[in-house]
């Protein structure tokens, strides 16, 4: 079992923003490269590499830029925001089975360019899973999204109140993190209810912002941990799922579209896990788009199938005394949208104890990736 | 031909090529495995109830209920965007409730995908299914029944 045998010792990021110059391969290099002094490690030492498939910069240019030395595992996750747990778990995996010693996973974009955002490519014609939506104006993220949205409303009695709570919390702690996108800008209920409408049910705040940035930490073992600088967070448990009959994004052909991903994984990350929901005091839940938050704190077991909506009410996602303080950092909501990597990042932060809105006493966070495609999670511990 | 700026399936595709073609003539198909008779859609290669490759089309009363549906705002891609916002809806079969179609709702078998009030459709609505033209490609759109 992976449980405790290897820990984050370095998180680095880049400043995140709209239209920035470099290039993803140049953010990416330049996240991993402040990971790789946070962790107080030589490039050399590195020899592990996991990361996004959908990533832009390769392998090979990272390790010659970077100056690693012989990188002896590297490998590859798909399906976007479900992937960055994983190659968080990759890397863990491949450092507690003796395949490299010190491994990076990250995760660089810039969300202006065009090849992130597949669904604003005009291509003549479609194959694939794609045909039987995108033809009728089921073109984005936020519209596949919304689908299921608007089923799970009727199915559960979720409201858009409910996602209010979500984007207000979310809000709420970016305001508190100077490095988040909407650390100036405070979010009302009246204007999240007033908000434009993107794909109803969801409104413009329903929706994760549009970043440029890369994120990046740095993975050895427990022992190797032990003799450097910072206090390490160990990887506890990790899994990855693709649940029975699950198509990507439009998930409506099979016999339950609402029971997402994260019920599948989270089944493999507690049976690897000593501790349970109830023991888990924060948490950086994906959040691409507001929905996938309760459907999310149900799956991972927080509570009920249905009840993950009314689990938002009494602030219950916020930092300091609510139940669950989730995306302590803002999340992708409020702080930044690199796919997810940066909850990763603050999840190492709380168990550092190092966040912006710090849970005191947390000992146990848990970091999902993506609800709605492939998904991955981390249960970190210090 | 003209493009439309829709985004259109590939009729190429040999693995969908019958059921658009099933479009073209008026009817809506379904894969059924020849070996079980599981139905299933969209199509794939394989039946994962019994592992047969073989398979055969079967059409379908288009007779359905709405499951949920969507209203897309912009920004969108432009020939889309034109007629936001519009309805996109997700349909259950009544032959089969586990079949599951996206598609629009509209007002007439050549209406527009825009011209439903969205504040009337509600989840459960009975449809029937009816087909329209867009450049060379029949596509399923429903109706209310
Ligand atoms: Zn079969």
């Amino acid at each position: 079992m992976l449980r405790d045998q290897t820990a984050i010792v370095g998180i680095g990021q880049t400043a995140f923003g709209k239209g920035l110059p470099d290039s993803e391969l140049s953010l990416a290099c330049q996240a991993i490269s402040a990971a790789i002094d946070d962790a107080g490690l030589e490039p050399a030492a590195v020899d592990g590499l996991a990361m996004f498939s959908m990533e832009d910069g390769r392998e090979v240019e990272v390790a010659r830029n970077v100056g690693l030395g012989d990188v002896t595992f590297f490998s590859q996750i798909g399906y976007g925001g479900g992937a960055g747990c994983g190659t968080v778990g990759h890397a863990a995996m491949a450092v507690a089975t003796g395949q490299c010693e010190v491994a990076v996973a990250w995760r660089a974009r810039k969300r202006a360019a065009k090849a992130s955002r597949p669904w604003a490519q005009v291509s003549s014609r479609i194959s694939g899973h794609w045909q039987w939506s995108r033809p009728f104006g089921v073109l984005r993220p936020v519209d596949e999204i919304a689908m299921l949205t608007r089923r799970y409303m009727h199915e559960f009695g979720a409201t858009r109140e409910h996602l209010a709570n979500v984007a207000l919390a979310f809000r709420k702690h970016a305001n508190r993190n100077p490095a988040a996108t909407m650390h100036d800008k405070p979010l009302s209920r009246e204007q999240y209810l007033d908000a434009r409408w993107i794909s109803e049910p969801l409104c413009l705040f329903d929706n994760c912002l549009e970043t440029d940035g890369a994120l990046a930490v740095v993975i050895t073992s427990a022992a190797r941990a032990a003799d450097l600088r910072n206090p390490p967070v160990y990887v506890h448990a990790f899994a990855q799922s693709i649940p029975q009959q699950h198509q990507v994004m439009t998930n409506y052909f099979c016999d339950d579209p609402l029971l997402g991903p994260s019920h599948a994984c989270a089944a493999r990350l507690w049976a690897q896990a000593e501790v349970t929901p109830r023991d888990v005091p924060v948490a950086q839940i994906y959040d691409a788009f507001s929905p996938l938050i309760p459907l999310s704190l149900e799956g991972y077991g927080f509570c009920a199938r249905g009840e993950g909506a009314a689990f938002t009410d009494d602030g219950a996602l916020e930092w300091p005394d609510g139940r669950l303080p989730t995306n302590t950092s803002g999340g992708g909501m409020s702080e930044a949208y690199v796919h997810g990597f940066n909850l990763v990042l603050e999840g190492v932060r709380q168990m550092r104890g190092t966040s912006s809105s710090q849970v005191d006493g947390a000992e146990v966070c848990l970091v999902t990736s993506g609800e709605g495609v492939p998904t991955s999670a981390l249960l970190l511990r210090r | 031909m003209t493009s439309t700026g829709f985004l259109l399936p590939d009729l190429e595709d040999p693995e969908s090529a019958p059921f658009w073609e099933g479009c073209a003539r008026g009817e809506l198909l379904v894969q059924v495995c020849t070996s079980c008779g599981a139905r299933r859609m969209p199509p794939r290669p394989m039946c994962p109830r019994c592992r047969s490759v073989d398979h055969r089309w079967e059409a379908t009363s288009g007779r359905a209920t709405i499951w949920s549906f969507v209203v897309p705002h912009p920004p969108l891609l432009p020939a889309y965007q034109e007629l936001a916002p519009y309805n996109a809806i997700v349909v259950a079969l009544d032959d089969d409730s586990a079949i599951r179609f996206v598609g629009n709702l509209v007002a007439s078998p050549d209406g527009a995908i825009n011209e439903i009030d969205p504040a009337s459709i509600e989840i459960g609505d009975p449809v029937q299914v009816v087909f329209q033209q867009v450049e060379d490609v029949t596509l399923p759109r429903w109706v209310r029944a």
